[in-house]
């Protein structure tokens, strides 16, 4: 439990606040004029200088402080693993681990994580040597499409760690004890992982599977 | 190879790797990332990059701010000069457009607008940030018109689609009038949105006046020549390139704003552009599946024979645009002397709407569905019963048409006995866990089996590796895989042996990914091909007889004599290209497939909230060529059906004529949470007449009959017959019994 204390915000409550603020954003004005209030110059963009350790090895990046982390990966680096799906906090596709916590990439700017600690999907397995989650998600065929793929196995792999630190859920029965390694609580904990194929049962069982090889 | 006999005993019928349930061949580049989509094709990555062309520039587009009218003034000078701006794109100055046949609204709108979102420019930067905050200082003035975006309102101006004309048999009125049960009920369905997780997104590079497009597309012929049709060349001047597609479900059939603003952009600037839509403007300015209002009216003997069975649907769209055609199958699906079915299409300035997944059929047994549960209730007789009951072997309207095979009743029958049916409590409102009222639903799955031309080709390397090569994309679906199986199984060597290119319009045309028919054609196309190059590997290997020749663990036997498949390419490699050529056998037999899905749903007593319990569906499709991806498809559309139950509506704005929940926190689509194990049996059954592969489609046959499966459930729990979809709790509570 103690580990719990320490979260500085959930990522439900992530969601959540990211959800509301985009809908607002999202919605049309009346008047039918677009960017009334726009301002009508642009300054030159802020660069700033970031290093990242991704996947083991040390980046530094000048880049414009408008870049999200999920941009930074995949238009400055090439990792493309990690996926764009909605660009604001409401599908999961874009989840890695930072600093070993699971966090959707769209959301945060690169510049915020000067010296964080980074993995991508591609610092988990190659075609050739799948990590154990990797090789369960095709054995039990936990994906179609394969886009959201990489921000399942990814949030697949911090909600375990999560869970061995006893975090509870809102499916947890008990909020002092141990949580169990349930569908229910897989289930629950993954919804913030959105796959429109629909492999969610197939994913279940592949997580499970990795979950166990892993404990 | 034309397919116009039922197809006899063929090397696929050894099943030693076709059927097989084997992992996706592209699973493990999926799942390390390694996958390259449309707008990730970049240097050193996947050598996907043609080779000497400059970093690509980013596109952002802007969306129309109204539903219908004109740009009175359009103002991007402010745009022009941000920094890092590139071009802005816009009627004005994209030069003159053609249009696609099969887009409804242009691609790029201006000064006309035909709908909300319509894209209306594109500023290209060196960087997305810049493309897109420059975006936000484009200046429109807009001259508002107004429209008609609410299809309640104008459903009576609907009038019948050319090329669905009514269809009658006997005398339903009097039939109808006299039959001793009845029911007459209105059910409707809102507009869906596919959501798929990859936005439509496209990177564009100009060599001269060729184009090579890499983009996320179901339908690669349909996309170069529709493409080439809006920019004015010639369809030879394109390169289209889709080999990997972040979901589709109908909303990438047809090129978008992506593909042609990539080009535009592209050329603009002589350098490649790349645009992904972002996800806000997904929903309005792409296709989604129009809303219905469907009149159904059946009427039945007392012992529970449909005697009159008529079926009207309502909806809108666009001026030109397609009707949502959700009542086929009830031209098919159960008995019935006297008949009749109608639809409607008015005009609505909504977005336009277009196929998805199941297109018809899927809005069409949302509603057929219920009505059937309801007449069993009024019959007091189990809703599976009275759809065996009235089981039809043949089209009810030309009863000389026989279905070439049609396993209504086994699937219901194996489903009622896998799912323990019989255990049911036909009384509503009965059955209590706990908080929970329990209910259990039943509905048919009906889907016709559609063919296509399919072409590929086939190379036998000196490596004796084999390469196939085809149009066809893999939208989750499995291609990939099916493909590999298939020219291993008809050459002989292992799955491994085997590798698979598609999704780009070098290569041979194939049927695509569309209609639930790309499994069953595009193998068929493969198989026609391999039957090409096993004829021209017997000759080399001195076999005089093609057709007595067996391909079996990388050997080549026949009259007591072997030869290593190797020797044939020991001097230079071999290549054959045919395609599948459907002729006749889909107009003499009725092709359809089949299902049923039995759901358990617990409805809280107090809140009225539903949840999905347990699903199972029967289906019969068909030869399965790969249980395992043919399951995946079943699960993956049996969760979109209760998102189609539960959640999942497009809402109109009737000021604006948009709709206004345009993103993923708005539209719910079922998540982890809402969907519990779920098991799916296939039926055997190769269906020789089919294709040779003796296969049918399965994608979409998995979504037909869910919602109505789970609105049944919800009404054996709860009593509360819900007809207008989604099945929200606001539609349950009042009516629920008070919670004790």
């Amino acid at each position: 439990m103690d580990d719990c204390l320490h979260l500085k915000i959930t990522r439900r409550r992530l969601l959540i606040a990211s959800a509301v603020s985009a809908s607002a954003a999202a919605l049309p004005s009346l008047s039918g004029a677009a960017s009334r209030d726009a301002p009508q110059t642009a300054a030159a963009p802020v660069q700033q200088r970031v290093r990242l350790r991704i996947n083991g090895e040390v980046h530094s990046l000048e880049l414009d402080t408008r870049t999200t982390l999920l941009d930074a990966l995949r238009e400055h680096l090439q990792l493309t693993g990690t996926k764009k799906g909605c660009d604001h906090g409401q599908c999961g596709a874009c989840t890695v681990l930072l600093d070993g916590r699971r966090i959707n990439a769209c959301l945060t700017l690169a510049v915020m994580h000067e010296g964080a600690e980074l993995t991508t999907i591609e610092g988990l397995g190659t075609p050739g040597r799948l990590h154990p989650m990797q090789a369960a998600f095709v054995k039990h065929d936990a994906f179609q499409c394969g886009y959201c793929t990489p921000g399942q196995i990814c949030s697949a792999l911090g909600m375990l760690d999560e869970l061995r630190a006893g975090q509870p859920s809102h499916v947890s029965a008990d909020l002092e004890a141990a949580p169990t390694l349930s569908a229910d609580e897989i289930r629950e904990r993954m919804s913030g992982n959105l796959c429109r194929c629909g492999a969610y049962s197939n994913l279940v069982e592949a997580i499970t599977e990795a979950a166990g090889s892993r404990a | 190879m034309k397919f116009d006999t039922p197809s006899a005993e063929n090397p696929t019928d050894r099943l030693r790797v076709v059927g097989q349930p084997v992992d996706r061949i592209d699973g493990p580049l999926k799942t390390t990332g390694r996958a390259p989509y449309a707008y990730e094709h970049h240097d050193g990555f996947t050598g996907g990059f043609a080779d000497g062309l400059a970093r690509p520039a980013y596109g952002h587009v802007l969306g129309a701010g109204i539903a219908r009218g004109r740009i009175r003034s359009f103002d991007a000078e402010a745009a022009r000069r941000a920094p890092g701006v590139l071009a802005v794109i816009s009627a004005d100055n994209a030069g003159p457009l053609g249009q696609g046949p099969r887009n409804t609204a242009k691609l790029l709108g201006g000064p006309r607008i035909e709908h909300y979102h319509q894209a209306i420019a594109l500023v290209v930067a060196e960087s997305f940030e810049q493309a897109r905050a420059a975006a936000r200082l484009i200046r429109v003035e807009y001259a508002r018109e107004a429209g008609e975006f609410d299809l309640a309102k104008v459903r009576d101006s609907g009038r019948a689609p050319q090329d669905e004309p009514d269809r009658r048999l006997g005398d339903f009125a009097a039939a109808f009038a006299a039959s001793a049960v009845r029911i007459d009920a209105v059910y409707r369905t809102p507009d869906q949105s596919h959501a798929m997780m990859e936005p439509h997104a496209s990177m564009a590079a100009w060599d001269g006046d060729r184009l090579t497009l890499w983009t996320s597309n179901q339908m690669i012929a349909w996309g170069r020549a529709d493409l080439a049709k809006t920019l004015g060349i010639r369809p030879e001047q394109i390169r289209l390139l889709s080999p990997y597609i972040g979901g589709g479900f109908g909303g990438k059939l047809f090129v978008r704003a992506d593909a042609v603003l990539a080009a535009l952009g592209a050329r603009a600037i002589g350098r490649p552009v790349k645009v992904m839509l972002a996800r806000p403007l997904v929903f309005n300015n792409t296709t989604h599946r129009p809303a219905t209002i469907q009149r159904i009216r059946i009427g039945a003997t007392a012992d529970g024979h449909i005697h009159a069975i008529a079926h009207e649907s309502w909806c809108g769209n666009l001026p030109g645009g397609s009707a949502e055609t959700a009542t086929q199958q009830t031209q098919l699906l159960y008995a019935g002397a006297h008949r009749l079915s109608a639809l409607r299409l008015a005009t609505l300035d909504l977005p336009e709407g277009n196929a998805m997944r199941a297109p018809g059929e899927a809005p069409g047994l949302m509603a057929l569905e219920i009505a059937i549960d309801e007449l069993a209730e009024k019959l007091g007789l189990d809703p599976v019963e009275l759809r065996i009951r009235n089981d039809t072997p043949v089209d009810p309207h030309d009863p000389q048409r026989r279905f070439s095979q049609r396993q209504l009743v086994e699937c219901l029958r194996t489903g009622a006995a896998r799912f323990g049916w019989a255990q049911r409590n036909p009384v509503p409102g009965r059955t209590r866990a706990g908080r929970w009222l329990l209910g259990h639903g039943v509905a048919a799955a009906f889907r016709n089996n559609l063919v296509m031309k399919s072409g590929a080709r086939v190379r036998l390397g000196r490596d004796a590796r084999v390469t196939v090569e085809t149009d066809m994309t893999d939208i989750g679906t499995g291609s990939y895989t099916v493909i590999a199986q298939t020219a291993a199984e008809m050459l002989g060597v292992p799955l491994a042996q085997v590798d698979v290119r598609l999704g780009d319009s070098d290569f041979p045309v194939s049927a695509g990914s569309g209609g639930q028919w790309g499994g069953n054609c595009s193998t068929a196309g493969v198989y026609a091909a391999c039957m090409r190059l096993r004829e021209q590997i017997a000759q080399r290997l001195g076999f005089r007889d093609a057709a007595a020749v067996r391909f079996a663990d990388g050997e080549v036997q026949a009259g007591g004599r072997v030869a290593p498949l190797a020797d044939a390419v020991r001097d230079s490699e071999l290549l054959a290209e045919d395609s599948i050529e459907f002729a006749g056998l889909d107009r003499k037999y009725q092709q359809s497939t089949f299902g049923a899905h039995f759901v358990e749903v617990g409805v809280d007593a107090a809140t009225g909230e539903t949840r999905v319990r347990r699903m199972l569906a029967v289906c019969a499709a068909g030869r399965i060529l790969n249980p395992k991806t043919a399951r995946s498809q079943v699960i993956g559309a049996m969760t979109m059906g209760v998102g189609a139950a539960l959640s999942e509506a497009l809402h109109v704005d009737p000021r604006l004529g948009c709709f206004v929940n345009h993103d993923l926190a708005g539209y719910e689509v079922p998540v982890h949470a809402d969907i519990p194990h779920q098991e799916v049996i296939f039926l055997d059954g190769a269906d020789p007449v089919s294709s040779p592969m003796k296969a049918k489609g399965v994608g979409e046959l998995g979504l037909c009959g869910v919602a109505a499966a789970i609105a049944n459930a919800v009404y054996n729990a709860t009593g509360v017959r819900v007809r207008d979809y989604p099945l929200t709790l606001d539609k349950l509570l009042g009516q629920m019994p008070a919670p004790g």
